[in-house]
């Protein structure tokens, strides 16, 4: 006869192992990263309607609890890229002849490019 | 509850052979029903680790006559002269067939399918996809046949025994193993495709699969089994595992040396070595390229010599590949770096591989035609099961791969002809021959206590009288006493009984089921090596030394099984255009 | 040392018994060469014949042997005894597929999958090659484009470690996706409309949350997590074309 056992998924599936764990921790960065996003409208939105009002909103962001905020935030912000910089090899293969480009260097072009991004970025914010 | 399926064509095994045959029907006829019964899911079937390649003629300086040639030289001129000349003419279409389904050959910068030397072949002719040719080749068929609809598969099916009404194969009854249930499953033409026998024997490179059902099924059913005392060793398997390191290492240059560091080949008549830094290396049908059979002879030699490394599993010699490079073995050969890491700690980059001489063919089978067709009505055979015989005393590397394609076309073929020329067997009678085949294994095995035996002790002895009796070189007393070990055996495997008593998946049954039949089959390979006087390709008798005896053994051995053991008897060797001569290596 | 010995423990399930699968501890020989496949093997052969598991050519090829150990899928006939010893090994089924018995797991979905994604190689009507003009022609850059999708030896280890293919049982999954791209990406193929019919579909690569355990425990370094992010981009991209005013409906 056959009566094949069906093993359950259990919700907490995700806790089986640290890979799960880290895979779970990457989904919720970007929770974290939207949050940002949306505080950084907020924040635009303020700087149209005059100095005033900016000075405003940069002032309801002086305390410590924001603060832990915005590290943690900061801390998503880098595990969501650094996991994904680290993944790109997989999507992107590139291939000359019958090699292919090695992981390390597609990888680190992006750390390359974003490094150029953000130094960019501060030249112009410190101009 | 009696239960009969039926087919039109019923394909037993569902390795490269059984899957080209299946291919050739749906082609031939769409509208026949094929049923493809396999005791294992087919891309598990043993074809998966044939590594070094297939041979066929293609390129414009080779020729199918020296393909003819090294092939019926290579089998010690017992192979059928008609066969070998099918089997190569038809050889480069099957192979380009394969390559029309996918199949991803190696290749050269224009994209042309590459070759590589193999052993005993006077050129490259042997096609490789890397070292997993037959990997390649059984997925690509296997994946090709699931776009055939009228292909149904029974996967882990164990057929049993077969079907015969009127004198005439009308199927197999078969367990299902999830369930347990004994079926019938019905069809015009019956094909077996189920692999050899290696098993036989305690130190081989086959899978544990290769246990010879379908020898045995048809054996039992009164089919003669042909030339059953040709085995042969691969001179090259990692010691332990006997894990299979592919002759393509020394097409592609690598050398085998004693614990002298000496190319001891060149002091058994293969030839003179070349540098290896020399780029005729490796010469063709010459040294580390010779033919299977006298390499694993010359490694014995070097063993009673006293030249040979020991270890913990016995003797070996080395096989240097590390002149080759990272690059090319990466290229080429990368699963022998794989399978030497993983299982004897080894890296060929740097060091050499430890070897041994492995069982790991049977050239016998089956008794068949030149189309398959077996001497029973309705029922055929293809592959290691059958024997045709293309392969005579000694096979040569990368003839397997390609007549698994070549006569699974033919007998596909032939399996269609019979089936339409015939009328539909008669379903009713047959569902009693189902109930006694579910009656016996029950009595026999599922229900039974209090047995006496355990199949393991049972299993071992009969490794170790094949291996002491009907080895690399054999005599009268050691093939008598495999003999009768196998009768002795035979008498205990009564007393045999199970911890599993269930129906549902019962893998001990198989297990037992299967030792019934390699018990068969492993008595009619010692008698055939007790009966043949004479030391021919990997046919040694010492007390028979070569030269061989053609006057008295150019002959194949036919063994019949009786209630008494089998009974032994000859047939004469189809010569034609090429009469036997000299086996010469090395010139 | 010849009386070492090692601990076993291996969930159980009989159908015929047993309402749900237990845990049963067997003490084998330790011997510092043997794969965890080889004390399984020696289980069955002298302590208990009822233990019921998938194997055949203990050398990493035929894909039979999978099973968890430590919670991890492996080949059982590649993963040596000494990587644990003196600590006990768990051996379980390969998660995520129904049990048929003891470590046999139910294939039947897993072949389904693989046969869904048209894995032969496809050409037009009127494009076929005759056999007579030879091979049809591919470099090895070409070859090389595919050739490691081509490797999986259909083990389903990358299926048992892949926690969608435990939420969506629709989930065509790692191993059969990249038999697809294998084709695809083949320059002798001409099938890819017809396979993105399921590739593309929901259940196939729109299923798949990037894990990526599927290539980390792959025995052949396949990556059909690779695969599986390559064909979302490429589709993402015909997605963009289609929008594309000149481009044919």
């Amino acid at each position: 006869m056959s009566k094949p056992y069906t093993p359950p998924m259990p919700l907490t599936w995700w806790n089986k192992n640290t890979a799960y764990r880290l895979f779970m921790l990457r989904e919720l960065s970007s929770v974290f990263v939207a949050l940002f996003v949306l505080e950084l409208l907020c924040f635009v939105s303020q700087v149209g309607q005059g100095e005033e009002a900016m000075d405003q909103f940069i002032k309801s962001l002086d305390n410590p609890l924001y603060l832990l905020y915005h590290v943690i935030v900061l801390a998503f912000a880098l595990l969501h890229s650094i996991t994904w910089f680290n993944l790109t090899p997989k999507v992107m293969v590139i291939r000359l002849g019958e090699e292919k480009v090695p992981d390390v260097l597609v990888a680190g072009s992006n750390y390359v490019a974003c490094l150029v991004v953000s130094l960019l970025l501060w030249w112009i914010v410190k101009g | 509850m009696t239960e009969i399926i039926e087919h039109d064509v019923l394909i037993v095994g569902g390795g490269g052979a059984g899957l080209r045959a299946a291919i050739a029907i749906a082609e031939a006829d769409p509208s026949l029903s094929i049923a493809v019964v396999s005791k294992v899911y087919p891309m598990r079937s043993h074809t998966v680790s044939a590594e070094g390649g297939a041979a066929a003629v293609i390129r414009p300086e080779d020729s199918l006559e020296d393909h003819i040639y090294d092939t019926i030289s290579g089998a010690d001129w017992l192979a059928d002269q008609d066969a070998v000349e099918a089997f190569v003419n038809e050889a480069p279409r099957e192979m380009t067939q394969l390559e029309h389904w996918g199949c991803p050959w190696s290749r050269n910068p224009d994209g042309t399918v590459a070759v590589r030397p193999f052993g005993g072949m006077k050129i490259e002719r042997t096609w490789f996809a890397a070292d997993k040719t037959g990997f390649h080749m059984l997925h690509a068929l296997f994946q090709t046949s699931l776009k055939y609809e009228p292909v149904k598969r029974y996967d882990e099916w164990f057929a049993t025994q077969l079907l015969v009404e009127d004198g005439r194969c009308v199927g197999v009854t078969a367990i299902e193993l999830r369930t347990g249930q004994v079926r019938g499953i019905v069809a015009g033409a019956v094909i077996i495709c189920t692999g050899g026998a290696g098993r036989l024997w305690p130190f081989t490179t086959n899978a544990a699969i290769k246990t010879g059902d379908g020898m045995a099924m048809a054996y039992r059913a009164g089919i003669a089994l042909k030339d059953m005392e040709f085995v042969q060793y691969h001179p090259t398997g990692l010691p332990g595992t006997g894990i299979l390191i592919t002759e393509a290492s020394r097409g592609e240059g690598g050398v085998l040396i004693n614990k002298d560091g000496h190319r001891y080949l060149q002091d058994y008549d293969l030839g003179k070595p070349l540098d290896v830094s020399d780029p005729e290396h490796p010469q063709k049908r010459t040294m580390e390229l010779g033919p299977r059979d006298k390499l694993s002879q010359c490694f014995i030699k070097e063993q009673q010599a006293g030249r040979t490394f020991e270890g913990e599993y016995g003797h070996y010699v080395h096989l240097d590949v590390t002149h080759l490079g990272e690059k090319k073995i990466n290229k080429k050969i990368p699963f022998v770096r794989e399978l030497a890491r993983n299982y004897v700690g080894i890296d060929p980059v740097y060091d050499p591989i430890p070897v041994r001489p492995v069982l790991h063919y049977v050239m016998g089978g089956i008794h068949t035609d030149i189309n398959g067709a077996t001497s029973m009505p309705g029922l055929f055979a293809v592959g290691e099961c059958a024997c045709v015989n293309i392969n005579g005393a000694n096979r040569l590397g990368s003839n397997s791969l390609t007549e698994l394609l070549v006569f699974g076309a033919r007998a596909g073929q032939e399996a269609v002809n019979f089936a339409a020329a015939q009328s539909k067997p008669q379903t009713g009678p047959l569902e009693a021959q189902v109930r006694d085949e579910q009656q016996r294994i029950a009595g026999q095995f599922i229900n039974k206590t209090g047995g006496t035996e355990r199949l393991v002790t049972l299993r071992t002895e009969m490794n170790e009288a094949m291996e002491s009796g009907v080895g690399i070189y054999r005599d009268a007393a050691g093939t008598q006493a495999a003999c009768d070990k196998m009768a002795e055996l035979q008498d205990r495997f009564q007393h045999v009984s199970l911890d599993d008593h269930s129906l549902s998946f019962n893998t001990e049954l198989t297990a037992a089921l299967e030792l019934e039949n390699m018990l068969d089959i492993a008595r009619a390979s010692s008698l055939a090596a007790n009966v043949r006087q004479e030391s021919r390709g990997a046919h040694q008798r010492t007390d028979f030394p070569p030269p061989r005896d053609d006057d008295n053994w150019l002959k194949h051995s036919l063994a019949f099984r009786t209630d008494d053991g089998p009974r032994i008897e000859h047939l004469d060797v189809t010569i034609t255009r090429w009469p036997p001569a000299k086996r010469t290596y090395g010139s | 040392m010849p009386d070492e010995k090692i601990t076993l423990e291996i969930l159980r399930y009989h159908p015929e018994t047993d309402e749900e699968p237990s845990f049963q501890t067997f003490e084998v020989p330790y011997h510092e060469d043997w794969v965890v496949l080889d004390a399984i093997n020696w289980i069955k052969e002298h302590v208990d014949g009822t233990l019921t598991y998938r194997w055949s050519c203990r050398m990493g090829v035929c894909g039979s042997c999978g099973m968890m150990v430590n919670g991890t899928p492996r080949l059982t006939c590649a993963v040596f005894l000494n990587e644990f010893h003196p600590e006990p090994i768990k051996i379980e089924p390969l998660a995520y597929f129904p049990v048929e018995r003891d470590l046999v797991t139910v294939m039947d979905s897993f072949m389904e999958k693989l046969q869904s994604v048209k894995p032969w190689l496809i050409r037009n009507e009127d494009e076929e090659k005759p056999l007579e003009e030879g091979e049809y022609l591919q470099s090895p850059a070409e070859l090389a484009s595919y050739k490691q999708f081509s490797m999986c030896i259909n083990c389903m280890l990358c299926y048992a470690a892949c926690p969608v293919t435990g939420l969506e049982s629709e989930f065509v999954g790692p191993a059969a996706i990249a038999l697809g791209m294998r084709y695809n990406r083949d320059s002798r193929d001409q099938g890819r409309e017809q396979r993105q019919e399921v590739i593309a579909s929901h259940d196939a690569i729109w299923n798949c949350t990037f894990v990526g355990e599927c290539s980390v425990v792959c025995p052949k370094d396949v990556d059909p997590a690779g695969a599986i992010q390559q064909a979302k981009v490429e589709s993402t991209i015909d997605w963009y074309t289609s929008l594309l005013p000149w481009t044919k409906k």
